[in-house]
């Protein structure tokens, strides 16, 4: 018959051995094997990320300007989501309904079986509430995070602020992943590192009823979050509160730092903002009015604008002129007052006039004829005026400072180089860029670089390097000071005691006796008008006290302030009264104090 | 009517019983697994478990229609049945509705109609047809390539289709030859082919090679215990790789150990073949033939692998082969339906109470991870006892279609017997990962129309056929 018949054997085997495999491998899975048992129980692994509370950052006596609030995200696993009542729903944690099923309906396309978040920041009393009902809704859960608080609500551009993090900062730093917060601006991006933190990651297990069952593999694939280090800053929280107020309703920046250090003492940019806006839900509605506000509150006024300096550049052009030789302080110059050539003085005084009395009182012709003179030491203007620009550069202006200042601008001293393209090589002179003797012209600072170029005269003759932090502090009080470095000036120390002199005098001799003079505290300073096609004149005013050890320097430039000696000076002297006193004593200063509070400069357009 | 009666009384009714248990019981798994309180009627027509009745009281009408026709038209239209649903395939190439990625489906109104599971029992009867007929003879080439067209035809359209695990299944009708005499050498080189890819991918191919020339000169000792010869063949290989490094150094070619490995053996072994020629060594020749082919093969498994296959096909077969492991990607549906069968314990947690199941954590848990209620909810018991009803059926069919006088029943029975173990196999092979993820359905257990549909009529013919074995002695 059929020689092949027996193969039906075989084949049977075939059957009954893959049979026989099976039933095997059932037994083991189903009878021996008891893991999977477990697993079952809590089947859903977990991924919980533990976002460490960012760093804290403090005022130099220790009060806080930064701390942390509770919020909470509400997470998805799609694939995990059973059909649930969304209006019940919406109103426990506070949504539209249409909102939460474009988030569901987004998290789905990212991945059904990953978290995504549906809802953000919920508050701490809104989650009290939801965490008793969320077991009814599986596949929600909810991950802790934190929210910067500003107790005092001042300092916000030097703090910056946080916000999710971005592709583009994603790419360049695998640290971070989608929802993640950064330091954008302020000293939230300049410290990100030490700030942040790190980031632990906990697996859990959570069975069919989202309940938790322990951790994953013994939590062996689990990190520890490290907390954020704090920051302990520079800033005294109290000037810096009295600098806001007397700068309310007014456009410009105040920088004030203590010469020894180089620590800043105040840091304001006007108008300010309250830092709360930019945190939580409102944020990016907030920052949206913010950026469209004409008045810019957004920008850092005290180192992202340049200004012109205008006279208060006339202290250093003296100390140049005398580092050169091209003056003493005996040598003097007459002044034809308004008939003067080719700089009219705006000033009414006597002729001819030293250099003491030129400072004091503000002599344009006086400062022309130094300037001209250091120009003309050397064969060439253009070689006179590189000599001049370095010793600028060594006051601290014109470069960018520090590695603090996130936008920072580095303000301008122009090189020869630009003269040379503008004018033709060798066909300037000191006359042709006469504007830089009284501070005008091509010369812009930022107030920070103001605040330096008085910290070097205060000084007599260096700057440290200016800074916001003093220390970052790990929890444990393990502390790391910071060093900054100490740059001297191209000026030797002996020249200053004389311009110093005529700084003094600019405020006990002069018109400012009764809006900046201060007993005892020996308040030496240099108002500046700068000329503004734009509206009225700005007004800045750069000081330091006590003339002896300085303790303090402050720039203060008002945009539309009118004059120096109007709105700057007047602040200025307060700042230093308040630091230097604690508190404002007379009733006169108390009276000047708050016509300050009261007045508002936002319209550009001042009586004069 | 006397005929009738005798048509019905001489039905193979435990292979019914068996049927009817198996369609049963996979019913009241399906509502197992897509059951929720809200529609808790195993009769609510609204519910994936209400259509499967539907369904089910189709196919028995189905089934008492294929009884009723007589026998001979099975034989007499054999070819013509596959002929059309040839033309159906091509058509729903063409006009095909595209689900699930491939396009396979033929939409009428309300329903939608699959070919590739009617090309099944076509491709049966056909493959019967031609091997009962009279001057066919599986040693001759012409028979083996009319028989090689008509299995590879479907397969060829259907993979067109996209739809690669209906047809894998034709790959079963081996099977099928085997019984018909076809030489063992065949299977058996198919399972070597199979053994050398999974080699080649968990190893490497220098590996692997060196594994296959040790395993020639073992099987190639054992056949001739000849241990000079042996020796011989090791300085052969020896010798041609040191040339071929020779070579590839003095032209400082830039040589890794895969080419040098692929140079040097086939040369040696060509070498080898040679002197084994001369010297009449047959089995030498055909071990070094097979070895020979398979190191080729070995260099052609990363390019298959890399270039013909779809990257979800591979990441599917890395995970069954621990290459990869993504339990919450690639792995999820096998670590959840293991998690899902495993939690079952020996006795289930009983019928309804499955929360794997319930949860909806393994997805298509009602067609192809329908295994997973069973494992679950009724333990190893229950699903040891499906397994057992499963090979007991299988059992039956090969002693029904070794009844038969005439070759047509018998093939055709085969390939009832055949296509289902392949079924049975593949599908609780990937539901306890010991085999690849691939989608096709559990015989009359899964959900779908279609796949009931199709597996009645499969086996409906057979017990037709059957049921006149005794009436015509031949065709």
């Amino acid at each position: 018959m059929d020689k092949f018949a027996k193969r039906k054997y075989i084949l049977g085997s075939v059957f009954i051995l893959i049979a026989f495999t099976f039933i095997v491998r059932l037994f083991f899975l189903q009878v021996i094997d008891s893991s999977y048992k477990r697993y079952a129980t809590r089947n859903v692994l977990r991924r919980i990320i533990n976002y460490p509370a960012r760093g804290l950052i403090y005022d130099r006596n220790g009060n806080l300007l930064v701390h942390n609030k509770a919020a909470y995200d509400l997470l998805a696993i799609p694939r995990e989501v059973l059909p649930f009542d969304t209006l019940q729903f919406c109103s426990l944690v506070q949504i539209d309904k249409q909102d939460l099923i474009e988030g569901l309906k987004k998290a789905k396309n990212y991945s059904s079986y990953k978290e995504s978040v549906i809802v953000k920041q919920i508050s701490p009393e809104a989650y009290a509430v939801l965490q008793e009902k969320l077991f009814k809704y599986p596949g929600f859960f909810v991950q802790p995070r934190t929210l910067r608080e500003y107790p005092r609500k001042i300092a916000a551009h030097m703090l910056g602020y946080v916000g999710e993090v971005n592709q583009t900062a994603i790419d360049k730093d695998p640290y971070y992943t989608q929802g993640d917060y950064i330091g954008i601006t302020g000293l939230e991006r300049t410290y990100e590192k030490e700030l942040r933190g790190t980031k632990g990651v906990n697996f859990y297990l959570v069975d069919v009823h989202n309940r938790r069952k322990g951790a994953y593999h013994e939590g062996k694939s689990d990190t520890v979050a490290i907390l954020g280090k704090n920051l302990i800053s520079t800033i005294d929280g109290d000037l810096q509160y009295y600098a806001e107020r007397l700068m309310q309703n007014k456009r410009g920046a105040v920088v004030a730092i203590e010469p020894s250090t180089g620590e800043i003492l105040c840091y304001f940019s006007g108008p300010a903002y309250d830092p709360n806006l930019l945190v939580g839900r409102e944020r990016s509605k907030n920052y949206e009015l913010l950026l469209a506000d004409t008045l810019k509150p957004l920008t850092n006024r005290a180192i992202a604008s340049a200004y012109s300096p205008g006279s208060t550049f006339k202290p250093m052009n003296a100390l140049i002129a005398l580092q050169e030789g091209s003056i003493t302080p005996e040598t003097s110059v007459s002044c034809s007052g308004k008939a003067s050539s080719p700089i009219r003085c705006t000033h009414d005084h006597q002729s001819p006039i030293s250099m003491i009395g030129a400072i004091r009182e503000s002599c344009n012709p006086y400062f022309w004829n130094t300037f001209r003179s250091v120009i003309n030491k050397y064969p060439k203007a253009e070689e006179g005026y590189a000599h001049w620009r370095q010793h600028i550069l060594s006051f601290g202006v014109g470069k960018l400072l520090g590695n603090e200042f996130f936008g920072q601008s580095s303000g301008n001293i122009p090189e020869p180089s630009y003269y040379n393209r503008y004018f033709g090589k060798n066909r300037w002179n000191a006359l042709t860029v006469r504007s830089l003797a009284i501070g005008q012209g091509e010369v812009i600072l930022t107030p920070l670089q103001m605040a330096n170029m008085v910290s070097v005269i205060a000084n007599r003759g260096f700057y440290i390097e200016p800074h916001l932090v003093r220390a970052v502090s790990e929890k444990g009080g393990l502390q790391e000071n910071l060093v900054f470095e100490r740059r001297n000036s191209t000026v030797s120390p002996e020249h200053f005691d004389d311009v110093i002199e005529g700084m003094q005098q600019v405020v006990e001799l002069t018109g400012l006796r009764y809006t900046a003079y201060v007993d005892s505290l020996q308040i030496c300073g240099k108002t500046g008008t700068i000329q503004n096609p734009h509206g009225s004149d700005h007004s800045a005013f750069i000081a330091f006290a006590p003339k002896v050890n300085p303790k303090i320097a402050v720039a203060v430039y008002v945009e539309f302030g009118v004059w120096g000696a109007r709105h700057a000076a007047p602040i200025a002297s307060l700042m230093i009264e308040k630091y230097l006193n604690d508190s404002i004593a007379s009733p006169g200063r108390k009276a000047l104090e708050q016509k300050l509070f009261d007045t508002n400069l936002l319209n550009p357009y001042q009586p004069k | 009517m006397a005929n009738r009666n005798n048509i019905w009384a001489n039905l193979d009714w435990l292979t019914i019983f068996l049927y009817t248990l198996l369609v049963f019981l996979g019913w009241i798994n399906i509502y197992a697994a897509v059951y929720n309180e809200e529609h808790s009627s195993i009769l609510d027509m609204s519910q994936r478990y209400g259509k499967q009745l539907i369904w089910i009281i189709a196919a028995f009408v189905i089934a008492a229609a294929l009884v009723i026709i007589d026998s001979r038209a099975y034989v007499s239209f054999a070819y013509l049945l596959y002929g059309l649903v040839i033309i159906l395939l091509i058509g729903v190439l063409l006009f095909g509705q595209e689900i699930k990625g491939s396009k396979s489906w033929f939409q009428i109104g309300g329903f939608a109609i699959q070919p590739a599971e009617f090309a099944k029992f076509t491709t049966a009867l056909a493959l019967a047809k031609f091997c009962s007929s009279y001057n066919f003879k599986l040693s001759q080439w012409k028979s083996i390539s009319v028989i090689g067209m008509i299995i590879l035809l479907p397969v060829m359209l259907i993979f067109l289709q996209n739809d690669t695990g209906s047809a894998l299944v034709f790959v079963v009708f081996a099977l099928v030859l085997y019984r018909e005499g076809l030489p063992g050498i065949f299977l058996f080189f198919g399972v070597l082919m199979a053994v050398v890819f999974i080699l080649t991918l968990v190893l490497s191919s220098a590996e692997t090679i060196i594994i296959l020339a040790i395993v020639s000169l073992v099987v190639h000792y054992f056949l001739r215990q000849q241990p000079v010869e042996i020796i011989k063949a090791i300085s052969i290989c020896l010798l041609t790789f040191g040339i071929v490094w020779f070579i590839d150094h003095s032209f400082s070619l830039d040589s890794n150990l895969n080419r040098l490995l692929f140079y040097a053996s086939v040369p040696a072994a060509i070498l080898f073949a040679a002197y084994s020629y001369r010297k009449g060594l047959n089995h030498s020749l055909i071990i070094i033939g097979i070895y020979i082919t398979l190191v080729i093969m070995t260099f052609s498994v990363d390019y298959v692998f890399n270039e013909v296959m779809e990257p979800h096909q591979k990441s599917r077969i890395e995970e069954l082969l621990g290459i990869k492991s993504d339990p919450l990607g690639v792995g999820y549906n096998v670590n959840q339906s293991k998690i899902a069968i495993g939690s079952g314990g020996f006795a289930g947690k009983g019928f309804l109470n499955g929360t794997q199941t319930k949860f909806n954590f393994v997805p298509e848990q009602s067609t192809d991870f329908i295994f997973c209620t069973v494992g679950e909810e009724w333990g190893f018991l229950g699903s040891a006892t499906i397994i057992l009803l499963f090979v007991g059926l299988l059992i039956r069919l090969i002693f029904m279609a070794e009844r038969q006088r005439s070759v047509f029943t018998r093939v055709y029975g085969y390939s009832v017997a055949s296509i289902l173990f392949f079924h049975f196999a593949i599908n609780i092979g990937m539901t306890v990962g010991l085999g690849p993820v691939i989608g096709i359905p559990l015989p009359f257990f899964s959900y779908g129309g279609s796949s009931l549909w199709s597996f009645t009529i499969l086996l409906f013919i057979f017990l037709r056929l059957d049921s006149s074995r005794i009436e015509k002695l031949s065709y």
